[in-house]
């Protein structure tokens, strides 16, 4: 099932609005933190016109930020994405390319 | 109402036991270490005759041990441990998470001078190298304290506005070894007074949380800022709780215990079992019309800078106590807590250091004379602020 998305600029709490030493009371709630801001050098983007729907990429996503759509396709989702390159990587048909973030 | 007490004589490590027994804890882990080791012995005799039912871990080490107390108090537990010397040294890192997740984790230190050369006797280097790693400590002077301040420990540190860490220090062989008799309350006086502990956040499998989570740069420095809230939120709470106590007990404890010092010219400040030779030293001064007084601090952190500097903002000459040495640094902890509270104040006074009882070596009432009468002679030579010295060393 697809997550959740959240505005992408998140406030930052004040000590008093804390929990007391880092305790997260409220499970599952690492949705709200957008790793993919640490990604800075480059992204995968998927060519759908050549992709198998293998799902080899979904599975081994280590974030994991890989989608199946409706329509049996996968998706990222660039939020959580860290551009590590591992889908890219494994592809069999070789349909995912990182591409430089400033492109 | 005061209650009923029995009389009894206990060595304090035994007194230390009898406060943890009675305080219903539920999960001890500890590593044998003098001159802790009778504690945890005793502990482990009530244990065995079923007079207390808490969980002990047998552990193979300090840092274990405080990790293992670390799991239990997150869970919800009340949690005991404790150690001395290079055993708290080992606990180092885990001091840091104790404090850092708000783990009211009470730890009796029967301080003892570190390693090398390898010494078992009573200094304060092994709590004075831990002092900014977060937990309250407290010292005592005797038997009755190690028994009273352990008690009250639990319920100041469990506090809501507070829950952090306490160290309970209490010094070796001095006290840790020394029979003495003290009043000891009921049981159930005690847990009527530390019913068992409700924890706000806990580790609980119908509501799952997160413990000990990740902080970058972005919010590191708001945890440290909510700990410092903590720690100083435990000067007002610290007389809140020991007032209830006393209330129970009929003995009556203080951040600070000044002595002869209303309208004192002189000052010895001191912390642990000196304190009463101060006192001595004090009265056998008086005898010869010096206005000393004695000023024992039993809150070390958070140092109660206030009433500390109430208690010394009149006095011309203070001598200040440190069973410690900070090596490389102008003076000893206590000193370079206590100078600052008084620059710039009226008549700046004459401030003088003393290294005194590392390893063990005896303090005699005499050598705070000696001390005063260095400190007096550095007054009329106008130096106002001297580098600390050692007290009673050879050359």
């Amino acid at each position: 099932m697809r997550r959740k998305f959240l505005s992408s600029k998140q406030k930052l709490k004040g000590w008093k609005e804390m929990e007391m030493g880092g305790t997260i009371s409220t499970p599952g709630s690492s949705v709200d933190f957008k790793v993919g801001e640490f990604r800075t050098i480059q992204r995968p983007v998927i060519d759908l016109s050549r992709c198998t729907k293998c799902y080899i990429c979904w599975a081994e996503c280590p974030e994991p930020c890989i989608y199946r759509k409706e329509d049996g396709f996968v998706e990222i989702d660039y939020d959580f994405c860290k551009g590590c390159g591992i889908c890219a990587e494994d592809c069999p048909v070789k349909c995912i390319h990182m591409v430089p973030e400033a492109e | 109402m005061i209650m009923k007490q029995k009389s009894v004589a206990l060595v304090g490590d035994q007194a230390v036991a009898h406060a943890v027994r009675q305080s219903n804890v539920d999960l001890i882990a500890a590593y044998p270490i003098t001159p802790q080791t009778i504690i945890v012995e005793t502990l482990n005799e009530f244990l065995s005759n079923g007079e207390l039912s808490a969980r002990y871990i047998n552990v193979e080490s300090e840092h274990s041990a405080l990790s293992a107390v670390i799991g239990g108090s997150l869970a919800g537990g009340r949690t005991f441990t404790a150690t001395a010397s290079q055993g708290l040294g080992l606990m180092q890192e885990v001091l840091y998470v104790a404090s850092g997740l708000r783990c009211p984790i009470i730890m009796a230190v029967t301080t003892r001078a570190m390693s090398a050369p390898i010494n078992i006797h009573a200094d304060h280097s092994d709590v004075m190298g831990s002092r900014d790693a977060g937990w309250m400590q407290i010292f005592c002077e005797n038997v009755q304290e190690a028994y009273d301040l352990t008690l009250m420990a639990f319920r100041l540190a469990e506090r809501d506005d507070v829950l952090l860490p306490i160290m309970v220090n209490l010094d070796g062989f001095l006290i840790s070894h020394t029979m003495e008799d003290l009043k000891i309350l009921e049981d159930s006086v005690v847990s009527e007074y530390l019913p068992p502990r409700v924890a706000s956040l806990k580790l609980d499998p119908e509501r799952p949380m997160t413990f000990g989570s990740f902080a970058l740069p972005d919010y590191y420095t708001e945890f440290k800022r909510q700990q410092v809230e903590g720690i100083e939120n435990a000067l007002r709470a610290a007389p809140e709780e020991w007032k209830r106590f006393e209330a129970l007990s009929g003995r009556k404890y203080t951040v600070t215990r000044p002595h002869f010092m209303d309208g004192a010219e002189i000052a010895l400040v001191s912390m642990g079992t000196s304190a009463g030779t101060a006192r001595y030293a004090a009265s056998k001064m008086r005898e010869d019309g010096l206005k000393v007084g004695a000023l024992s601090v039993r809150l070390f952190r958070p140092f109660p800078s206030e009433e500390v500097k109430k208690a010394l903002v009149n006095v011309n000459v203070i001598v200040v106590m440190d069973r410690t040495v900070s090596f490389g640094a102008y003076g000893g902890p206590l000193f370079n807590e206590i100078t600052p509270l008084l620059y710039g104040t009226n008549d700046s006074p004459t401030i003088a250091n003393f290294i005194y009882g590392l390893g063990g070596r005896d303090v005699t009432w005499r050598m705070m004379v000696d001390a005063t009468e260095i400190a007096l002679k550095k007054k009329k030579t106008g130096e106002k602020i001297p580098k600390a010295q050692f007290l009673g060393v050879r050359e």
